[in-house]
This record gives C-alpha cells, structure tokens and sequence, in this order.
C-alpha cells in the first residue's frame, strides 16, 4: 500500500454524490431558506397565542385575493415544470413561451401583494400600529409577506435571466439542468406561499 | 406495476395537470372550510392537514423529490423536524 496508491485513487461514489452539484447546492440553500421562514411561521404562531386581542384574519385581511394570488402562483408552478419539460425535449419555442407566463405569473402576484399593502396601510394596518387590535399583528404579518414578496421578486429577476439564456442561446437542452435548478428555487417560493397563506390568512 | 413502470422510464414526468387539479381543489375546500360552523381547533387542524399535504405535492412532483435520492429526502424534511423542535421549545412560554 504506497502512498501514491492512495493519493491517485478515484473517489468512489458515495451515496450522498449527487447526480448535479448545482441541484445539490440549491437543496442546502433552500434547507437554510427553509430554517428562516420556518422560525417566522412558529414565532408569529406563539407570538399570536399569546396575544390577548388578536384580531380575525378574515376580517381584516381580503381572503379572495390572497386566494387569487394563491391561485397565480400555483399555475406559475405548473408553467414552470412545462417549461422544463420543453427544454428537456429541445422545444425551445415551448420553454420560451412558458418561462414568459411564469415571469408574468410572479409579477402579476407581486402587483396584487403591492395593492394589498397599499388597501391595508390605508385602513389602518402598519408595521407599528393595528386599528384592528394587537400590533403585533401588522409586524408579523408584514415581516412574513414581505420577506416572501422578496423572494418571489428575486424569483421573477432568477426566471428573467433563464429567459434571457433561452433566447440568446447560452441555455440550451444540453444544460437544461440549471432551468431545474431555478424550477426548484421557484416551486420552494409556491409552497412557502401556500404555507402562508394558510397559516396568516386563514387560521 | 404501475411502480415497476415509473422506474424503467427514469424521464417519466408525473402527470402535472392532475397536481395542479389537486392543488386547486384543496386550495378551495381550504377557503370553505374556515366558514364551517364547526369548532374553531377542527378548523385549525383540518388546515395544517391540508397545507401540508399541499406543501407535500409540491415538494414530491413539481420539485421532483419522488426522483431524488434519499440525501435530497434528508436535507428537504430537516426544516421541518427542527420546527417541530422550535414548537415544542415554545410551548413553555406560552404558560
């Protein structure tokens, strides 16, 4: 057993050697992403419990909306997964026309998140303050929306450029992985809403 | 058999249009059910069932964990298991 034996031997494959360091490395982000809307979600949860004049969300925030805004970015998932699904066959004109109504997906739910801080900080919901009752209320609540508001603009800005790869030809099928790569970061920003809006919104 | 199928054609895609249905579905039954005249915990549980289950179908299909190997299983679900750990660190302050 020389030394140079050991030096010059390939590394054996291991469970844990991903098929994509790329899809790997996206994994451990969003498990970290994960950890920090995880703590926002169960503090707002104890903060709430403890809070004696919380008020019903309900009533104070507009359920359809958010329920459409829901809706918005569970059809930006399904476009997402049809748009790698085009790259993945080499339909271009696919990825192309399904990465647009992704990107549009996210921004139109960005313009329905603007007009409902608007419509709530003129009624008397703010960071600092809640006519409704607990100010605690306004703070987490726009804490949590806001935080997730970011990602979904990083999101739409992650999408643009796949877009912008697509149409100048740097993303092509032969590298179709890191269209999956930014699918996963966007699919994490749907089910993070999902769990939002079910836990700020409706309980 | 169905299993056995899924496995041999590794680039099979999970049929998206039915995720979709499913997630839209329980997206309004989740909207129904705060209305119910039932009480307010019933409510509260059938809702953690339901978002979970809708984080679930998103995390397995359109994310493709049911591709994954079980390391990915791993680093997805430890989120999860450390806020149940915050849950139960909590509790306490609430007495």
């Amino acid at each position: 057993m020389s030394e140079a034996a050991t030096l010059h031997r390939e590394p054996a494959e291991t469970p844990l050697t991903p098929e994509s360091w790329g899809k790997l490395g996206m994994w451990i982000f969003l498990c970290g992403d994960a950890m920090t809307f995880g703590t926002l979600i169960v503090t707002f949860g104890i903060m709430r419990i403890a809070a004696a004049d919380w008020p019903v969300p309900a009533e104070v925030l507009g359920i359809n909306l958010t329920a459409f805004m829901t809706f918005l970015l569970i059809c930006s998932s399904v476009t997402m997964v049809l748009a790698l699904s085009g790259i993945k066959r080499g339909n271009m004109q696919e990825f192309r026309k399904f990465m647009l109504l992704t990107i549009l997906g996210g921004a139109f739910f960005l313009a329905c998140q603007a007009y409902e801080w608007t419509h709530l900080i003129h009624q008397g919901v703010t960071i600092s303050a809640n006519k409704f009752g607990s100010p605690v209320f306004g703070d987490t609540f726009y804490i949590m929306t806001g935080f997730h508001g970011m990602h979904v603009f990083g999101g739409v800005v992650y999408l643009i450029v796949m877009l912008v790869g697509g149409l100048t030809g740097r993303i092509t099928q032969a590298n179709a992985s890191v269209v999956e790569i930014a699918g996963l970061y966007w699919h994490f920003v749907d089910l993070v809403w999902i769990l939002i809006f079910t836990f700020v919104y409706l309980l | 058999m169905a299993d056995t199928a899924a496995h041999n054609e590794a680039h099979a895609e999970p049929n998206y249009l039915a995720v979709f249905g499913w997630l839209f579905v329980l997206t309004v039954v989740e909207v129904g059910i705060i209305y119910l005249p039932i009480p307010q915990l019933m409510i509260a549980a059938g809702l953690v069932l339901l978002a979970s289950v809708k984080a679930a179908l998103v995390a397995i299909y359109f994310m493709h964990l049911k591709f994954e190997k079980v390391v990915i299983w791993w680093i997805a679900i430890i989120p999860a298991i450390l806020c149940v750990f915050l849950i139960l660190m909590l509790i306490p302050e609430l007495a």
